[in-house]
């Protein structure tokens, strides 16, 4: 439809210009008004991507020369795998912006340039089709991360700050050497022509390791999950915003379009092991959260937790727990996106993160109370809302393929009701209230709470169009790796091929056949 | 035989769509408390007929399906009216008008606080109640299943004191504990092994697990079952039972409604629904699973019925007492004979309508009296003989003697057990009836016979206002009306199945 335009490189680019456009202006004001313009242009030159074609595999694609001499190229594309991300990414920065109208009070313009430069190597990551360009987004993003936390943070910024630095350097380290790895045992850095390559086992045994390090430590799994939380409460709530909804999404995005396709043998390998990981930090992450006090500690832990249901659902090698991991991605990136939001509108009224600080807003909040508690109900995976499409699909994956362990997350999701009604009830009911002379929600909150609670209903009740985007590059995905390295069949993966059968509203025509075969 | 018959038909979200709107309804109306309640009565008399409007249909043998929404292959919101649904969306929106009515007197009576809230969610449990009713899969089932729980906490936390909310969290630990647990696996458990979650209306014999999926994998199929009958916690099955007489600390019209009516029977519905159109008789049957069920509600019937013996607090008494007879239709369905699945699943309605009179006599005493024992009730009848007298014939049903509606329930339950050939079951029946008595008799014997104590002074008693007592006369009525014409609801289960 729009076969000329090159999008990618604009929706890359458009951030850019527009931080350049803030430089000289004076006025918080304006700065706001601008960084807010800037946000929704991007949305809307995300549009050709409504064009986008599950079917067709690596689309948009812009490939040219960048340094002929060591083989680099500028080469973007997208696929099913990364569509969805970069959606999120666009939809997320409007977002960022209207909640830090007023919660940002000093440096704004620098604020809101790090905030653009951020979208832009966001967007670029989860574009790339270089390997080094890949990398140069990938550090590009850790700068005005770092600076969003040291600069805008609380009171322990610089500990969060350096934390959060040193863990995601020594992981891209650790991945630069598997890119440099990559080009002398592949001849190339362009990732679609290394996807065409088999690796032996004991380069793809490194590589793996080394790629995986850096991508854990980005979701983060346990035991590596320990910059989170410190991260998340010290940022501001926008950084929050973005870390949770898009950063985060990095490393399982790393882990689907680097470690399944280039190091297939050894991801089949390190499949249990990663499913172990990935069930401790769902159990673990819901245990901790359980026992915080502060708000935005207890949905940092959460996130551990959901992280944890993603990785999981990716290395079950199952269509329906990769299906689930990258719904579970999105759905992350909104609901959690939207608690933080919610806590930096609460901070600003409170001034602090402390349930105990922040009781009896049912009274006095209502419309603030029923956005947090839709949220709540998505974050633990209530029926109809997003939460639980995601977070079933994973569970089914892991039904089908071992029934122990999908007796061991269950209690995962007990856990997450458990946190998240604990102190949700605190906020609504506890007394004393602390909320007597507080503002419900202004016109401004209600903009940016309303979108994303469109969309926990949207997918919670119809994701097929969602699941459409990503179906066809799962399949492509899982058959690759199954036609490269020995994945075990699932034992009760016997009756899948039914489900469609099933398809309502035909419940009683197939009910008829049914009837009929057994006879 | 009538051969079911499918149509699909939109007028099933009427219900729905009404219930969905009375709380936001409630809600604008909070400022002028007439309107408030004339928008709940209206919602509960509209959402009455729309119900009622299908009743010809179903009788006739039609099953009305809907699908809202498809969210993944073979998982869907869809909705349909059957038989079974029917009795149980009927007695919940029926009995809604008269909990309104109920309400009314009582709330404004005690002054409590919070009325706007207590409105809205009393509409969205309504609301969750015919959802549950309506549901034609597992997934349905557990989305409106769960919309109960969560909106009836802030009705059983009402007073927000410590003992509100003490009661409030066992039930939500409870509830939403058992349903994580239990009730999810099993609905991933039935997904994995089936590839939908659609039940199998219109055919009791058999259920969602085609053969193959039985012989290949029995005792996983096995454990779906305990994991079902687990997570449905609602039904107060042993040993997942103690939060309904800790749910008791909610203002009496909500243990009424709430916990003679739309949650406990949501679970038992539940329960019933799972066994008949999810695993079906001849599953059941198969993998031996029946009996136990049986026995495990027996046994929850028994010691439900002397924990009720030791207690003095009329609610509390009432509490154990709705454990035990939720266990009935439980026995009656697991029994799986035609005989006594037929009295299980009348019971449902006959113990709905005799439950919210008593739960509404507890009320109407303690509004006019503020009294809550029952061995401080010596005389209160003379004082308030309306209340008492529907007291005493919801306790003859419960008890279950002629001609009061729980007596024809029992009595095909009592037959269904002589035909599956249970007779240590049989003598666990009779032996519960003679408990029953035993709990029952002695409070309206002591209103009606026992002269007050010397320090009483019942003179300044009267009956609770019009508005309470009204309602609890009618629903007293209407429980011996069901004793002479069961055949109201039994139509309806006869439309749902015969085997």
């Amino acid at each position: 439809m729009y076969p000329d335009i090159p999008v990618l490189s604009i929706l890359i680019f458009l951030p850019l210009v527009a931080a350049a456009l803030l430089l000289p202006l004076r006025d918080d004001e304006t700065v706001r008004r601008v960084s807010l313009a800037a946000s929704l242009i991007g949305l809307a030159a995300g549009w050709p991507l409504i064009a986008f074609n599950p079917d067709a595999g690596f689309q948009f694609v812009e490939r040219m020369t960048w340094v002929a001499r060591w083989g680099l190229e500028y080469h973007l594309a997208v696929d099913g795998i990364s569509i969805l991300m970069v959606w999120l990414t666009l939809f997320t920065l409007p977002l960022c912006v209207l909640c830090s109208w007023t919660y940002i009070g000093k440096r704004v313009k620098e604020f809101h340039i790090c905030l653009l430069l951020m979208t832009s190597a966001c967007i670029g990551v989860f574009t790339s089709m270089d390997l080094v360009l890949f990398y140069v987004f990938w550090e590009a993003m850790l700068i005005p991360m770092y600076l969003l936390i040291a600069v805008w943070g609380g009171a322990e910024r610089r500990y969060a700050s350096i934390k959060f630095f040193l863990y995601t350097l020594a992981g891209s380290t650790l991945l630069l050497v598997a890119i440099v790895a990559f080009r002398i045992a592949g001849g190339t850095f362009s990732i679609p022509d290394l996807m065409q390559q088999t690796f032996g086992f004991r380069f793809q045994y490194w590589a793996f390791l080394a790629m995986a390090l850096a991508f854990a430590i980005k979701v983060p799994m346990f035991p590596f999950h320990t910059w989170l939380p410190a991260a998340h409460v010290q940022a501001p709530s926008a950084g929050s915003v973005i870390l949770a909804a898009v950063l985060l999404k990095m490393g399982t995005y790393g882990f689907l379009r680097f470690c399944l396709p280039l190091t297939p043998e050894a991801s089949v390998h390190f499949a249990p092991l990663m499913i172990g990981v990935s069930v401790v930090s769902i159990l673990y992450g819901g245990a901790v959260a359980l026992g915080q006090t502060d708000i935005k500690k207890l949905v940092a832990y959460s996130s551990v937790a959901h992280m944890g249901f993603v990785t999981l659902g990716i290395f079950l090698f199952q269509k329906s727990g990769v299906q689930g991991a990258l719904l579970q991605m999105l759905n992350h990136g909104i609901v959690t996106g939207a608690l933080f939001m919610m806590i930096g509108a609460m901070y600003e009224r409170s001034h602090s993160r402390e349930v105990a600080d922040n009781m009896g807003m049912g009274k006095y909040l209502p419309a603030f109370m029923f956005f947090w508690g839709l949220y709540a109900l998505a974050s633990f995976g209530f029926p109809g809302t997003n939460g639980f499409v995601g977070e079933v699909l994973v569970f089914v994956a892991a039904f089908q393929q071992s029934l122990t362990v999908g007796a061991l997350i269950v209690p995962g999701a007990l856990l997450a009701a458990a946190y998240m009604f604990r102190v949700s009830l605190r906020m609504a009911w506890g007394s004393p209230s602390t909320a007597k002379t507080w503002n419900d929600l202004n016109r401004r909150e209600w903009a940016y709470l309303l979108l994303p609670a469109v969309l926990v209903l949207w997918i919670g009740l119809a994701p097929a169009p969602f699941l459409r985007l990503i179906d066809p590059s799962i399949d492509r995905l899982l058959a690759d790796l199954r036609g490269r390295a020995p994945v075990k069949e699932a034992p009760l993966a016997l009756n899948h091929a039914d489900a469609v059968r099933h398809e309502p509203p035909a419940i009683l025509a197939s009910a008829a056949i049914a009837k009929e075969v057994r006879q | 035989m009538i051969v079911p018959n499918t149509v699909e038909s939109a007028s099933l979200l009427i219900p729905l769509l009404i219930t969905l709107v009375a709380p936001f309804a409630i809600m604008l109306a909070r400022g002028n408390a007439n309107r408030r309640e004339a928008v709940s009565f209206i919602a509960a008399a509209l959402t009455f007929v729309s119900v009622l409007q299908l009743a010809p249909g179903v009788l006739s043998g039609v099953i009305y399906t809907y699908t809202v929404t498809t969210i993944l292959p073979g998982i869907s919101l869809t909705l349909c009216a059957d038989g079974l649904g029917m009795i149980f969306a009927l007695i919940a929106t029926f009995l809604w008008g008269f909990a309104t009515s109920y309400n009314i007197g009582y709330m404004r009576g005690l002054n409590e606080h919070a009325q706007t809230r207590y409105y809205t969610c009393f509409a969205v449990a309504i609301f969750g109640a015919v959802g549950v009713a309506f549901s034609a899969t597992v997934f349905t089932l557990y989305l409106f299943y769960e919309v109960i729980t969560v909106f009836t906490y802030p009705l059983v936390a009402h007073h927000q004191d410590a003992e509100g909310f003490a009661g409030a969290r066992k039930y939500l630990v409870y509830l939403m504990g058992t349903s994580k647990l239990f009730l999810l696996p099993a609905m991933i458990l039935t997904y994995v092994l089936t590839g939908t979650l659609d039940m199998r209306l219109g055919d009791v014999l058999n259920g969602m697990f085609p053969p193959d999926v039985i012989a290949a994998h029995p005792n996983l199929v096995r454990v779906t079952y305990v994991l079902y009958i687990a997570g449905l916690a609602k039904a107060a099955l042993a040993p997942f039972h103690n939060w309904l007489p800790s749910a008791m600390v909610a203002p009496t019209p909500v243990s009424a409604l709430l916990h003679a009516v739309a949650v406990v029977k949501a679970g038992v519905f539940s329960v019933s629904r799972i066994i008949l159109s999810g695993f079906g008789v001849q599953t059941m049957d198969t993998l031996g699973l029946g009996i136990p069920t049986a026995w495990l509600a027996a046994f929850t019937i028994i010691g439900a019925s002397l924990i009720a013996l030791t207690k003095d607090d009329i609610k509390a008494r009432l509490a154990y007492s709705t454990v035990s007879q939720l266990s009935y239709v439980i026995i009656g369905v697991a029994l799986l004979t035609p005989s006594a699945v037929q009295g299980g699943l009348m019971h449902i309605p006959h113990h709905a309508f005799s439950k919210i009179t008593l739960f509404f006599g507890a009320g109407a005493i303690y509004v006019a009296t503020h009294i809550k024992k029952i061995s401080q009730m010596n005389g209160l009848g003379r004082r308030m003989p309306w209340t008492f007298g529907a007291f005493a014939l919801a306790s003859l049903s419960m008890i279950g003697m002629p001609p009061v509606c729980g007596f024809v329930s029992k009595w095909y339950i009592v037959n269904g057990s002589l035909q599956a050939g249970q007779t240590a079951l049989l003598v666990a029946l009779l032996l519960s009836t003679l408990l029953n008595a035993g709990y029952f008799v002695p409070i309206f014997y002591r209103a009606f016979m026992l002269p007050p104590a010397p320090d009483a002074n019942i003179e300044q008693y009267s009956e609770a206002p019009a508005t309470m007592v009204i309602p609890l006369c009618l629903t007293g009525a209407i429980s011996l009306l069901l004793g002479l014409y069961p055949q109201v609801f039994l139509n309806f289960i006869q439309a749902f199945g015969h085997f």
